[in-house]
């Protein structure tokens, strides 16, 4: 057991699956002997060679495409994307292919590759690189999408993702690299996809999230106890596809109100799917409206306005308030 | 400083043995034993003849729309013939008659253009990929295989295939140069076929040749007559090799011509002259073939006759077992198949809510 940043704990993930596993291959843009832009990678190449770890040239689509005819030969590819805001490049190969050669050859074929993307906000960047598109590939059927909220988890969840048997896009929130350690176990975890987990319990409403936005998310649950006395449950979902919507399901039935928190734009986001179940599943339980605290339907600003659009503590604590307040 | 020359490999073959007067280049003649050869004329006989059964199929309605290979049997059997079956092939959608001659069953082919997917099951014993539409998006799948086999450290090769629009797209670049980095034992083969749907060659593309193409990414390039299967051969040969040995990849460029339409849902008059279509008809890469089989006393009249009836047959029965199988192949929820290894609780609901209510408006229709 050790104190470790999601940073450290990716890594970790790394060095034991590749320890254990010649068919996992790191691949992408700077991944090797500058061991990532983040560090994810760093040491690889001295432990596993340039065979295991390779420094491609600068082309996602290359990269991603590449990666599918490696993962149909029966190799497990990890593919970095340096931001997700570059992946777009090789859209069309997970789209088209990756997604789908599974069905395009009845079988034959598989591909259980790994996608990673650093996204969202919150670090100061450039231009284009603090989006949060990841309906882009949730809408996506043959995918699978995975998003870790702190360094256990993710570790957890990498390590998962990787032994899938199907490709996974595995978004890292890049404003929690380095904000905090946790106590990350030496030997190997795994955690399942396509699990949601509750954070923090309650009663009185249902607050679901993932990724960068857990930590407001808890931040504003904690307020409302010391506040109000409020008891709020927690929902982190990990994975947003296939959602766990037996959980958050459960936990509204119980609650009774319900709010969902992302970074990504309001319209067609990911809260816009996890209300519909929510009305499917739990109407009759609902004593409120569904609230939402998202990014606006804009452009992520650039970093000087970007503590404006990015969803805090305090947006969050007003619309639990209104969500409280509902006759 | 005067400026001066870089100077590079900037020499791109051109490759032609049997010309389409059927003169021979004996010097460059490949040493093909008679069974190959005759094989190699059948599979070019069967792969037009099934284009004209598929065309009647779906005029007649009873299969979808089709790519025809009519005019290229040439460039993408003579591609195909030297790999062994432990290569890999990763076509494009042009090259039924290859498919066929490593393996593909006709039935499926049939069975895929009538719109099931059980068309692009493919063996466990053939290494082959499944026909990509997406133009050029193949290609990278061709360098992962070949980087995956180096990696396995096995001598097996890649063969992929795309046309001339391909070069156009990013994936061509990103696929070439990779392969040149990487030096993966993979053929790239252009079908040169002058026309992407209604956009002709010289619009592609303002390069003198598509080899050429090649250089820029430090990988061989080559130019055939597509239309001249022994041209074709000898230079897929010479690449395949040359991957095995681990000198890295080649692109062929195949000049050959889409005689008949792009898809069936094309009408080639809109952008194309009848004339030209004529002259190429001239350059008929199965004709030509034939003569040299004739001369080589491989071949005579009848013989030709004879393999067009089997092949003809062979067809027919293909037909018969491809409609009987469609019969089969009756149960809607096979779309739920092959989207994942398990398919997700939310996924299993949609299946069993589809399967409930199909069975519901049969009843109201049987009933109504």
């Amino acid at each position: 057991m050790a104190k470790m940043t999601m940073v450290q704990a990716l890594n970790l993930a790394f060095k034991q699956t590749m320890a254990k596993d010649p068919r996992v291959i790191v691949m992408g843009e700077d991944v090797g002997l500058d061991g990532g832009v983040f560090r994810v990678t760093d040491g690889l190449i001295q432990e596993f060679g340039e065979d295991r770890v390779l420094d491609t040239p600068l082309a996602e689509a290359g990269i991603v495409g590449m990666a599918v005819g490696m993962a149909a030969y029966g190799l497990r590819p990890v593919c970095e994307m340096q931001f997700s805001g570059f992946s777009y490049q090789a859209f069309h190969q997970v789209e088209n292919h990756a997604a789908r050669l599974r069905l395009r050859s009845q079988g034959r074929f598989h591909v259980p590759m790994v996608l990673r993307a650093p996204y969202g906000g919150g670090v100061r960047a450039l231009e284009h690189h603090s989006e949060s598109r990841e309906v882009f590939w949730a809408h996506i059927p043959g995918l699978k999408m995975v998003i870790p909220s702190g360094p256990r988890v993710a570790r957890a969840l990498l390590v998962s993702a990787i032994q899938d048997p199907d490709p996974v896009i595995f978004y890292e929130p890049k404003a929690l690299y380095r904000a905090f350690r946790e106590d990350v176990p030496d030997e190997e975890e795994v955690f399942p996809i396509g699990k949601s987990q509750i954070v923090r319990e309650g009663t009185d409403l249902t607050m679901i999230s993932y990724g960068a936005m857990m930590r407001p998310t808890l931040e504003a649950a904690e307020a409302l106890k010391e506040k109000k006395g409020v008891q709020a449950e927690v929902i982190d979902l990990l994975t947003l596809s296939p959602l766990d919507d037996a959980l958050f399901t459960a936990s509204v039935k119980k609650t009774g109100r319900a709010m969902v928190v992302h970074e990504a734009p309001m319209s067609y986001g990911p809260g816009a799917e996890i209300i519909s179940r929510l009305v499917e599943k739990s109407f009759y339980y609902l004593e409120a409206p569904i609230e939402r605290v998202t990014g606006a339907d804009i452009t992520i600003p650039l970093f000087s306005r970007e503590s404006s659009y990015l969803p805090n503590a305090a947006r969050i604590i007003r619309k639990a308030e209104k969500l409280l307040s509902a006759p | 400083m005067p400026r001066k020359t870089i100077n590079f490999p900037d020499k791109i073959e051109y490759i032609s043995i049997l010309d389409e007067n059927g003169r021979l280049d004996k010097s460059l003649e490949p040493d093909l034993p008679q069974d190959v050869l005759l094989r190699l004329y059948r599979y070019m006989v069967l792969g037009r003849r099934f284009d004209q059964r598929l065309l009647n199929l779906q005029r007649q309605g009873r299969i979808g729309t089709f790519p025809p290979i009519s005019g290229q049997e040439a460039a993408h059997l003579g591609a195909v013939a030297p790999l062994t079956t432990d290569d890999w092939m990763v076509p494009a959608f042009r090259e039924t008659a290859a498919e066929l001659y490593r393996g593909r069953s006709l039935e499926s082919v049939i069975l895929g253009n009538a719109g099931f997917s059980e068309g692009s099951s493919i063996p466990e014993d053939q290494n082959m990929f499944p026909m990509s539409v997406p133009i050029a998006t193949q290609l990278p799948h061709a360098v992962g295989l070949g980087w995956a086999i180096k990696y396995d450290k096995k001598d097996n090769i890649v063969m992929v295939f795309f046309g001339d629009g391909a070069t156009s797209e990013g994936d061509f670049h990103e696929a070439l140069n990779f392969a040149g980095v990487y030096q993966v034992p993979v053929v790239f083969v252009c079908q040169n076929n002058q026309w992407a749907i209604s956009i002709p060659r010289s619009k592609q593309t303002r390069s003198q040749t598509l080899a050429q193409k090649a250089l820029a990414y430090g990988i061989t390039g080559v130019q055939v007559d597509g239309n001249d299967i022994l041209a074709v051969y000898t230079a897929a040969k010479e690449a395949a090799d040359h991957g095995r040995a681990g000198k890295g990849a080649t692109l062929i460029e195949c000049v050959t011509y889409r005689l008949m339409m792009h898809t069936t849902a094309d009408d080639p008059k809109r952008y194309r002259k009848d004339e030209e279509v004529e002259q190429w008809k001239a350059r008929d890469p199965i004709i030509r073939f034939g003569k040299y089989l004739k001369y080589k006393g491989f071949l005579d009249d009848g013989k030709m006759k004879s393999i067009e009836t089997e092949v003809d047959r062979e067809i027919q029965d293909a037909v018969d077992r491809a409609e009987a199988e469609m019969k089969k192949l009756t149960d809607p929820l096979h779309m739920f198949e092959h989207i994942y290894a398990e398919l997700p609780p939310h996924i299993q609901i949609q299946r069993s809510e589809m399967a409930r209510e199909l069975t519901e408006l049969q009843k109201e229709a049987d009933h109504g």
